[in-house]
């Protein structure tokens, strides 16, 4: 029989309810899901059989972070931009379209008992990855602040989506010179005078790992990570997906899909 | 009543679907029940603890994929102590795949995991072997022959041996290795391939270089299970690019007791019990009653000038 004792994955096709444009970079689609494969927790991901669309035939499977996940609606979300071969054929689905998914996948992000007061940095579709974590800790009840980066304000996500779940969120932009480091590390630096932080939480960019690596290590302040690798399987099995990370003086390697893709943020190593 | 199993020596599988090295492991039990496959294979081990290639370790290329993972190990005492524990829950048969850089060593790893709890030792002679300039053991009749022999001395238990197409000798290997002792071959492991990045010209590996596996190896590991079978009384287990059950049906038509279904478990994680069910169903289809009126089927009479043409070609 299926072990169903711990995290099971589904193999699922599940209809296309929308897809459309959200900005002029970022795409949402939709998906009518069954409820069981919703027991997801923030942080997680699911791995995508994109399709065949003319001339895109995108082969493995796509990794993709979730953007929204709602039981009692039976609606799956996955916020995207068009970056490759996969992503295009994703954006060429149409509503009453399937798409197979397999997932829930990998380990989500924590929110401890002792950490009241969070703090999420993140740029570009990796606020796609962190908007569940906001909606975790509104029922919670914890404070969330997000720092939103982007290289404009058109192209600022998910504003609302945060605001809309109690988030108090701050927007930096390229355009208006507010994303630098020093400009975001002064940032920081004033809310954890002003208001205390208890943990960080980021994704993607070897940038923004850095910083907080630094104002976490000044401060004694825990942190997470969500990180991306090319994957193949996606559930564990073929060992494609690793990154580095140290620990206890030592390098290891450790598997994004099934370990990760949430890893302590003081551990991870940029790639 | 269908009869779906076959014999591989003197092991019988309740079916020919069983997973390829690599691409399986206790995770697929989240996905579906496990115990429905014919066997378990599980990804190589070697003796020493190894960390494997650089990153990326994967790229797709039209329709297929390459991967050089480079065999990251934990050892055989966490196998011992994590693994095979694991699998003894399930009846199915475990198979073991080893592998290692020297003839000595692979004996050595072969007596260690000659254990109870494992049904049959598949030995990677695919893998580069240090003391022929990191040539593969299965490149060449000679070296596939001093390993398996060492090989054969160090366990009792039904050795597979895992052939590489990266050989223009296959029926020579296939034969080495059976007056070797090797008690089946798995026909074959992923063909040394290379892709780049035209906009960066770098290589899409890490390592440069890896293994072509997808359905665009199939035609190339399917004339290698033909060409074996032909050549050797040993069972042949056909492995490369299956992922429907006319890929399944082919291989056995060709010569295959069995097949392994890899790189199509990354597209569809529960293809394996799809393909037995659907097995079943094209036996009920064709009026057969069991596999192994499958089994080497091909009608290839009048194809003699052609099998010898393309061997001489090799």
């Amino acid at each position: 029989m299926t072990d169903m004792t711990l995290n099971p994955i589904f193999e699922t096709i599940c209809r296309v309810k929308s897809n459309e444009p959200i900005n002029r970079e970022y795409r949402l689609i939709v998906l009518d899901a069954p409820s069981h494969i919703l027991k997801c927790e923030p942080g997680q991901f699911f791995h995508l059989l994109c399709p065949t669309k003319g001339d895109l035939r995108p082969y493995l499977r796509r990794p993709m972070s979730i953007y929204g996940f709602y039981p009692e609606a039976g609606e799956l979300h996955f916020l995207y931009k068009i970056a490759g071969e996969g992503t295009a054929a994703l954006s060429a689905l149409e509503a009453g379209e399937n798409l197979n998914v397999v997932g829930p996948l990998g380990h989500g992000f924590d929110i401890q008992d002792d950490w009241q007061k969070l703090m999420v940095v993140a740029r570009g579709v990796g606020l796609a990855t962190l908007a569940p974590l906001a909606q975790k800790a509104q029922q919670m009840g914890r404070k969330l602040t997000a720092i939103c980066s982007a290289r404009s304000p058109e192209v600022l996500m998910s504003i609302d989506h945060f605001k809309a779940l109690g988030a108090e969120v701050i927007t930096v932009t390229d355009s208006e010179g507010t994303s630098g480091v020093e400009a975001l590390e002064q940032l920081i630096e004033a809310h954890i005078q002003a208001e205390g932080v208890d943990a960080f939480y980021t994704c993607g960019s070897n940038r923004l790992l850095t910083m907080l690596q630094t104002i976490c290590a000044r401060h004694g302040i825990p942190g997470q990570i969500a990180l991306e690798q090319q994957m193949a399987c996606g559930v564990g099995m073929c060992q494609c997906c690793v990154r580095s990370f140290r620990r206890k003086d030592k390098i290891i390697h450790e598997r994004v899909c099934k370990e990760g893709p949430v890893f302590n943020l003081q551990e991870a190593m940029g790639c | 009543m269908l009869d779906l199993s076959v014999n591989i020596g003197a092991m019988r599988l309740k079916n020919p679907i069983m997973p390829a090295s690599g691409t399986f492991s206790e995770d697929c039990a989240k996905l579906f029940d496990i115990d429905a496959l014919g066997a378990h294979v599980t990804k190589t081990i070697t003796r020493d603890i190894r960390g494997g290639n650089p990153t990326p370790r994967v790229c797709e290329v039209r329709g297929s994929m390459l991967n050089s993972i480079g065999i990251p190990s934990k050892g055989v005492d966490y196998f011992k102590t994590n693994v095979i524990p694991f699998y003894d829950q399930y009846q199915t048969p475990l198979v073991v795949s080893i592998s290692a850089g020297s003839a000595d060593e692979f004996a050595q790893i072969c007596e260690e995991v000659s254990v109870p709890g494992v049904a049959a030792i598949e030995v990677n002679i695919s893998c580069p072997n240090i003391e022929a300039d990191g040539k593969a053991f299965a490149m060449r009749p000679s070296t596939t022959e001093a390993v398996m022999r060492k090989l054969r001395a160090a366990t009792d238990l039904p050795l597979w041996a895992k052939l590489t197409p990266n050989t223009g000798e296959t029926t020579e290997v296939a034969q080495a290795a059976e007056s070797a002792g090797a008690d089946a071959l798995v026909v074959a492991n992923t063909m040394l391939s290379m892709a780049i990045d035209i906009h960066t010209r770098k290589p899409k590996l890490g390592n440069l270089m890896g293994g072509l596996s997808g359905p665009a190896l199939k035609p190339i590991a399917l004339r290698m299970v033909y060409q074996c079978a032909k050549a050797v009384s040993i069972p042949v287990i056909g492995c490369g690019g299956i992922a429907t059950v006319e890929d399944v049906v082919e291989y056995l038509i060709a010569g295959a007791s069995a097949v392994q279904v890899g790189t199509a478990t990354f597209i569809s994680p529960t293809v394996m019990v799809r393909l037995i069910s659907e097995l079943e169903a094209f036996l009920r289809t064709e009026g057969l009653s069991s596999v192994s009126e499958l089994i080497g089927s091909i009608r290839d009479e009048e194809a003699s000038d052609g099998v010898f043409f393309a061997e001489a070609a090799e």
